[in-house]
């Protein structure tokens, strides 16, 4: 397969995760202490390089077959989850995620927490909030990268969309300096729940023995049908709503 | 042990997320789409895409109609 869908998908899908993790360092590290903020982002970094070192290497040992079955089930998992909250999105189910207000919460948060120095950091708060934030965001870059490049057997250009996803995130957030809230982040989730349930329910179900029909070219009907089927859904809600004169419930605090 | 329920809540997040049905649905279609091919040898391909999509769909009404009432 042409290594051009799988950078696509795997930049959208890190983009998502990439403006996620700088709207948690940009309210850290404006509010609190650059210092701390740093030092929490590299020792994320370190531990989701210890964790790709580990995890990597063995997966490109398992079986094709096998590896396909768990792969496949766990991206048609991740991608329906994905799916199903830009669906409740998008017909106002659940409260857009709000890049601006996400950043606003964290700085309020912020600017509320004790200073306190601990294990050689000045500011311990910075530090925590800022490792956790790359680390939860980065794990889901790292598995995105692993399944998808291993899958494809192309895990170079799997690293190839992710860096860049990383590289354009980080450069803007330094040119702007202020959460990207331009980004229709709820339309490329729901892009990327397309794809990666597409590519899981094609893999999962490789990997339990089917053989497709045209093989490969198998995805360039299904990704569109699963589009279609999840655009059908968010019709058919939105009809739904309005026929029952229900006010969309936009309290839903976001994850 | 207060650890690794946190660590175990975490991946269980992480994967599962906020309905377990479905996971549940997703692992069940697979497993009869394996049972399928191996046994009753029938090219089962379509039964996933369905899987994933009545998955999808009942998910969506059961979370939207709880919050109708």
């Amino acid at each position: 397969m042409n290594a051009l869908p799988l950078i696509l998908t795997v930049f959208v899908a890190c983009t998502v995760e990439a403006v996620e993790a700088l709207t948690i360092v940009l309210a850290t590290g404006i509010t609190r202490e650059w210092r701390s903020t740093f030092q929490g982002m590299a020792a994320a970094l370190v531990a989701l390089a210890v964790i790709t070192a580990a995890v990597g290497p063995a997966i490109s040992y398992l079986p094709l077959t096998g590896l396909r079955l768990v792969v496949g089930a766990l991206l048609a998992i991740f991608g329906l989850q994905w799916l199903r909250k830009a669906v409740l999105r998008a017909t106002g189910y659940k409260a857009l995620h709000d890049e601006a207000s996400a950043y606003l919460r964290e700085v309020a948060a912020a600017e509320a927490a004790t200073k306190e120095a601990k294990r050689g950091v000045s500011d311990w708060y910075s530090f925590t909030l800022a490792f956790k934030g790359v680390l939860l965001e980065g794990l889901e870059v790292v598995f995105i990268v692993i399944t998808f490049g291993t899958n494809q057997q192309n895990v170079g250009a799997a690293v190839i969309g992710a860096a860049a996803a990383i590289v354009v995130v980080t450069l803007t957030g330094i040119a702007v300096r202020a959460p990207l809230t331009k980004v229709p982040e709820n339309w490329m989730k729901f892009a990327v729940g397309v794809m990666l349930t597409s590519f899981g329910t094609f893999w999962g179900a490789e990997g339990a023995g089917v053989a497709w029909p045209g093989n490969d070219a198998a995805l360039l009907v299904l990704v569109p049908v699963v589009a279609l089927v999840a655009a059908a859904y968010i019709f058919w809600l939105r009809s739904r709503k309005t026929a029952a004169g229900a006010p969309a419930k936009q309290s839903e605090v976001v994850a | 042990m207060k650890y690794l329920k946190s660590f175990g809540a975490f991946w269980y997040d992480f994967i599962v997320g906020d309905d377990w049905h479905v996971a549940a649905l997703v692992v069940g279609g697979l497993a009869i789409t394996a049972v399928l091919t191996h046994v009753a040898h029938v090219n089962a391909w379509w039964l996933l895409p369905l899987v994933a999509f009545a998955a999808l769909g009942w998910s969506l009404h059961r979370v939207t109609a709880s919050r109708r009432q």
